[in-house]
C-alpha cells in the first residue's frame, strides 16, 4: 500500500485513492488490530484481498458463532478489541449468539458484516439479511456504512464505543459497492466526536465523601465486586481499597480472580452456585458495597431479602445499572479504578477484628467440599487436580452448566481475566472457540477448556481450528453423559424424570484424534493425575474425556426464588468437608 | 404516573426503531410518541410519555440516554410545561343536529377543517385532557374516526440558547 506514495517528496502531496476494503484494512491497523476472526462469503470478497497483504494474524473459524466467541474471548483475555468479519445473511446471521454473548458480559468487540449492494437493500437480494435491525438490541451501537466517505470514521468511532465506558459489542454492516468504491483518504485521522456518548468517569465528590463516612462507620461490610473490576483495571486498586479498610470481598462468577482467592479476605464467588459464607456474609453485612457488578437474579436470589441488613453502595461505570434490580443507598457513577482509589485516600484504617474473625469462622464453618473418598471420578476432583498441576496459573475457560460451576469454585483464581466464561447469557458451546481465542492472545500460556459433553458437542467442529493453528488448548471434558445442569434441575424440581437430557454422545478422544489432535479418555479415578500430566505434557492440541460420576450436583444451591442464605446442600457439604 | 419525556436524537435512519426497540426489549409502555425535526436537520425530537412508578421511569430515561444516537434526554416531570395534542377527529353530523355540534365546537375552542353531508372533520389542539373531553362529548353523535398526534411538550421559560 505504501508504493501508492509515489508523490512524497512534493511539496503538496496529492491525496490518496483507496477503495473501501483497504480503507478498512487500514484503519484497522492504525487502531492496532492485529489479530481478526473471521469467515468468508461473496461480498466480503474485497475486504479478504485487501487482508492477504496485511499485516494481520487472521482466524478462520469453522462456523461464524465460533469466530465470534474466539474474538470475544480474545478481548477478555487481554483486554484489547476482538474483531470478527461474516459475510452477509446467513454469515451474519451466525454471529448473533456470539454477539448477545458479548453483550450480556460487556465485552469489548467490533463485528464487521458484508452486506449486498446498497441498490438491492430491501429487495430480499441473494444473502440478504437486516442484520442491523437483527442485531440492534444485542450491540451496544449498529450501523450501515452506505457511503465510502464515511467508512473509516465509523471505525474509528465503532472501536472508541466498543472499547469505552460499559465495554460492548459494535457491529458495522458494509454493502459490498462500498467496499469496492474509491475515496480519497485524508491522512491524518479526524478525533472521534460522537454528540451522543458521554462519558463519566469521574465519581461525584459528594457521593465519595458519603461512601467514606459510611464504610467507616460500618461494622460488617462486605465488598461485593463484578466484572466492572476487570474492565477498568482495577484490581490493585481494589486490594488496596481492602486491605486498608480490612473488608472481604466476594466476586461474581465474572470477576474471578480480580482478588487473589488464596487471601483471607477472600470470600469466593457469591450467588445460586456460590460459596455458602459468601451468601452467609452477604447477609449478615451492615454495609454492601457493590463495584462494577450488577445485581443479576442469579446473584441476588429473592431480591427482597438480598443483603438485607445492609445500607448499599453501588459503583457503576454505567448509570442504567444502578438502581435497576434494586434501590440502593449511594450511588456512585464512574469508573471503579478511579472511584477506588479516591474512596482508599478518604477512607480511615480499620481494623475490624470482629468481623474478621466473623467471616474466617464461616469460611471454616461452611467450606467448599466434596465426596474425596468417592471410588468414582468426582468432576470436583480432576478440577483441584487441575489447579494443583497448574498451580492455579492456567487461563480456564469453559462451556455451561454444572463444569462451568466447579471450574469457578474448584480452581482457585490469582489474576483478573485468567477466567472465561459465559455468564449473563449462559451460551452452551462458548469453551472451545474461547479456548481458542483466548490461546490466540495468550500464546505462551497454558489455556485449558474445562467443558460439558453437551456443551462441547454444540462447538466442537472448533477442534479443527486448533489443530490447523497449532494451538496447545487443552480440552479437559467433564464428561456425565447428561446435561448435567439441567438433569439436576429435573432431579431437584421434577421429581428425577430425566426428560431429554440425555444425549448420546461419540467417542470425543477418537473424535478428537480424527480432528488430528491427541485424545484420551480417563475412566479410573487412579488414572487422573497422570493423564492431567500427560495432557499438559502435550503441545499440540489435546482433550481428555473424563469419565466421570453421572449424577453429581453442584452445592451449595440457592433454589429460583429463594434468598441467598436458604441454600440447599451446606448440610451435605459439611459431613464431607 | 404519566411522565412526558423529550429526547434529542440524532436524525438518521434507524433511530426510531433503536427507540422504539428499546421500550419494547425492556417492557416499558409507550403511551404516546411523537417525532419531528427540529430547527436543526441534523436533530430529532421525540417526545415520548410513559406511564409508571418513579424507579422504572427512571431506567427510561437511563436507558434513553444510553442509545449512542440519543443526544439529550429530559424528565419533564414536576416542570411548568406546555404540552399539546392534536387531533383530527370526523363526527356523523346530520342536519337537525348540527346547531348542537358546532356550539360544541365553539365550546371547544376547535375549528371545523372539512364538511360533507353527513360528517364534520374537527381540528381540536389542547392539553390532553381536553382532547378526551372532546370525544367524549362527541360519543353520542357517533364518531366516525379519530387521529391524533401523541403529546409535544415544552417547558414555560426555556432559555434561549444565547442566555447561556
Ligand atoms: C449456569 C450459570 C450459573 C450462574 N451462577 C452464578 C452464581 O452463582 N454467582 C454469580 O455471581 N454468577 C452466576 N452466574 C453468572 C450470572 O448470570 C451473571 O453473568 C453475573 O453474575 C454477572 O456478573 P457481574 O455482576 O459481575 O456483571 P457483568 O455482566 O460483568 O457487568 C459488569 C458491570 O460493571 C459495570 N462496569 C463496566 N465497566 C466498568 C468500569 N470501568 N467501572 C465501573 N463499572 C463498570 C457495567 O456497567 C456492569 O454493570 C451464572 C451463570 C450461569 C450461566
Ligand atoms: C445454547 C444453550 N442451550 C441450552 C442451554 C440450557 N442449558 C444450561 S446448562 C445445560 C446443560 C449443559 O450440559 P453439559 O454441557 O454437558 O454440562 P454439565 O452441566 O453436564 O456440566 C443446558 C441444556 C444453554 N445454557 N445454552
Amino acid at each position: 500500500m505504501s508504493n501508492d506514495q509515489t508523490s512524497a517528496g512534493s511539496p503538496a502531496p496529492k491525496p490518496l485513492r483507496k477503495p473501501g476494503s483497504q480503507i478498512i484494512v487500514d484503519t484497522l491497523v492504525e487502531l492496532g488490530v492485529d489479530t481478526m476472526f473471521g469467515y468468508l462469503g461473496g461480498v466480503v470478497l474485497p475486504l479478504f484481498d485487501k487482508l492477504y497483504d496485511a499485516p494481520i494474524n487472521f482466524i478462520i473459524p469453522r462456523h461464524e458463532q465460533g469466530g465470534c466467541h474466539m474474538a470475544d474471548a480474545y478481548a477478555r483475555a487481554t483486554g484489547k478489541v476482538g474483531v470478527v468479519v461474516a459475510t452477509s445473511g446467513p454469515g451474519a446471521t451466525n454471529l448473533v449468539t456470539g454477539i448477545a454473548n458479548a453483550m450480556m458480559d460487556s465485552v469489548p468487540i467490533v463485528c464487521l458484516t458484508g452486506q449486498v449492494r446498497t441498490d438491492l437493500i430491501g429487495n430480499d437480494a441473494f444473502q440478504e439479511a437486516d442484520i442491523t435491525g437483527i442485531t440492534r438490541p444485542i450491540t451496544k451501537h449498529n450501523c450501515i456504512v452506505k457511503n465510502v466517505k464515511d467508512l473509516a470514521r465509523t471505525i474509528r468511532e465503532a472501536f472508541h464505543i466498543a472499547s469505552t465506558g460499559r465495554p460492548g459489542p459494535v457491529l458495522i454492516d458494509i454493502p459490498v459497492d462500498v467496499a469496492v468504491s474509491m475515496c480519497e483518504v485524508t491522512v491524518a485521522p479526524e478525533k472521534v466526536h460522537l454528540q451522543g456518548y458521554r462519558l463519566k468517569p469521574h465519581g461525584h465528590a459528594k457521593q465519595i465523601a458519603i461512601a467514606a463516612n459510611a464504610i467507616n462507620n460500618a461494622k460488617r461490610p462486605v465488598l461485593y465486586v463484578g466484572g466492572g473490576i476487570i474492565s477498568s483495571g482495577a484490581s490493585a486498586e481494589l486490594r488496596q481499597f481492602a486491605e486498608k479498610a480490612n473488608v472481604p470481598v466476594t466476586t461474581t462468577l465474572l470477576a474471578m480472580g480480580v482478588f487473589d482467592q488464596t487471601k483471607p479476605g477472600s470470600l469466593n464467588m457469591l450467588g445460586m452456585h456460590g460459596a455458602a459464607y459468601a451468601n452467609f456474609a452477604v447477609q449478615e453485612a451492615d454495609l454492601l458495597i457493590a463495584i462494577g457488578a450488577r445485581f443479576e437474579d442469579r446473584v441476588t436470589g429473592k431480591i427482597t431479602t438480598f443483603a438485607k441488613n445492609a445500607k448499599i453502595i453501588h459503583v457503576d461505570i454505567d448509570p442504567s445499572s444502578i438502581s435497576k434490580n434494586i434501590t440502593v443507598d449511594i450511588p456512585i457513577v464512574g469508573d471503579a479504578k478511579r472511584i477506588l482509589k479516591e474512596l482508599t485516600d478518604a477512607i480511615e484504617h480499620r481494623e475490624r477484628i470482629e468481623w474478621c474473625a466473623r467471616i474466617a469462622e464461616l469460611k471454616q464453618k461452611y467450606p467448599l467440599a466434596y465426596d474425596r473418598n468417592a471410588t468414582t471420578i468426582k468432576p470436583q476432583y480432576v478440577i483441584e487436580e487441575l489447579a494443583h498441576q497448574t498451580n492455579g496459573d492456567a487461563i480456564i475457560c469453559t462451556g455451561v452448566g454444572q463444569h462451568q460451576m466447579w471450574a469457578a469454585q474448584f480452581y482457585s483464581y490469582k489474576r483478573p481475566r485468567q477466567f472465561i466464561t459465559s455468564g449473563g447469557l449462559g451460551t452452551m458451546g462458548f469453551g472451545l472457540p474461547a479456548a481458542i481465542g483466548a490461546q490466540i492472545a495468550c500464546p505462551d500460556q497454558t489455556v485449558i477448556d474445562i467443558d460439558g459433553d453437551s456443551s462441547l458437542n454444540m462447538t466442537m467442529n472448533e477442534l479443527a481450528t486448533a489443530v490447523q493453528y497449532k494451538l496447545p488448548v487443552k480440552i479437559c471434558l467433564i464428561n456425565n453423559g447428561f446435561m448435567g445442569m439441567v438433569r439436576q434441575w429435573q432431579e431437584l424440581f421434577y421429581n428425577k424424570r430425566y426428560s431429554c437430557s440425555f444425549l448420546e454422545n461419540p467417542d470425543f478422544a477418537t473424535v478428537a484424534r480424527a480432528y488430528g489432535a491427541v485424545g484420551i479418555t480417563v475412566d479410573k479415578k487412579e488414572d487422573v493425575p497422570a493423564a492431567i500430566k500427560k495432557m499438559l505434557a502435550e503441545t499440540g492440541t489435546c482433550l481428555v474425556d473424563f469419565r466421570v460420576e453421572p449424577e453429581e450436583n453442584v452445592w451449595p444451591m440457592v433454589p429460583a426464588g429463594k434468598s441467598i442464605n436458604e441454600m440447599d446442600g451446606i448440610d451435605i457439604f459439611q459431613s464431607m468437608a | 404516573m404519566k411522565h412526558i419525556i423529550s429526547a434529542l436524537v440524532q436524525n438518521e435512519p434507524g433511530v426510531l426503531a433503536r427507540v422504539a426497540g428499546m421500550f419494547a426489549a425492556r417492557a416499558f409502555n409507550i403511551d404516546s410518541l411523537a417525532v419531528g425535526r427540529t430547527d436543526n436537520p441534523k436533530l430529532s425530537r421525540m417526545t415520548i410519555v410513559v406511564i409508571g412508578d418513579d424507579r422504572m421511569v427512571e431506567q427510561v430515561r437511563k436507558q434513553l440516554a444510553k442509545i449512542i444516537s440519543v443526544v439529550k434526554v429530559q424528565d419533564y416531570a414536576g416542570q411548568n410545561l406546555v404540552a399539546r395534542d392534536l387531533m383530527l377527529i370526523t363526527i356523523a353530523a346530520p342536519a337537525e343536529k348540527r346547531p348542537e355540534i358546532f356550539a360544541l365546537i365553539e365550546m371547544f375552542n376547535a375549528k371545523v377543517v372539512d364538511i360533507g353531508p353527513k360528517f364534520v372533520m374537527v381540528e381540536v389542539v389542547g392539553p390532553e385532557i381536553k382532547i378526551e373531553a372532546f370525544i367524549e362529548a362527541c360519543q353520542p353523535y357517533g364518531i366516525k374516526s379519530v387521529v391524533r398526534t401523541g403529546t409535544i411538550a415544552m417547558p414555560r421559560h426555556p432559555k434561549l440558547k444565547s442566555q447561556q
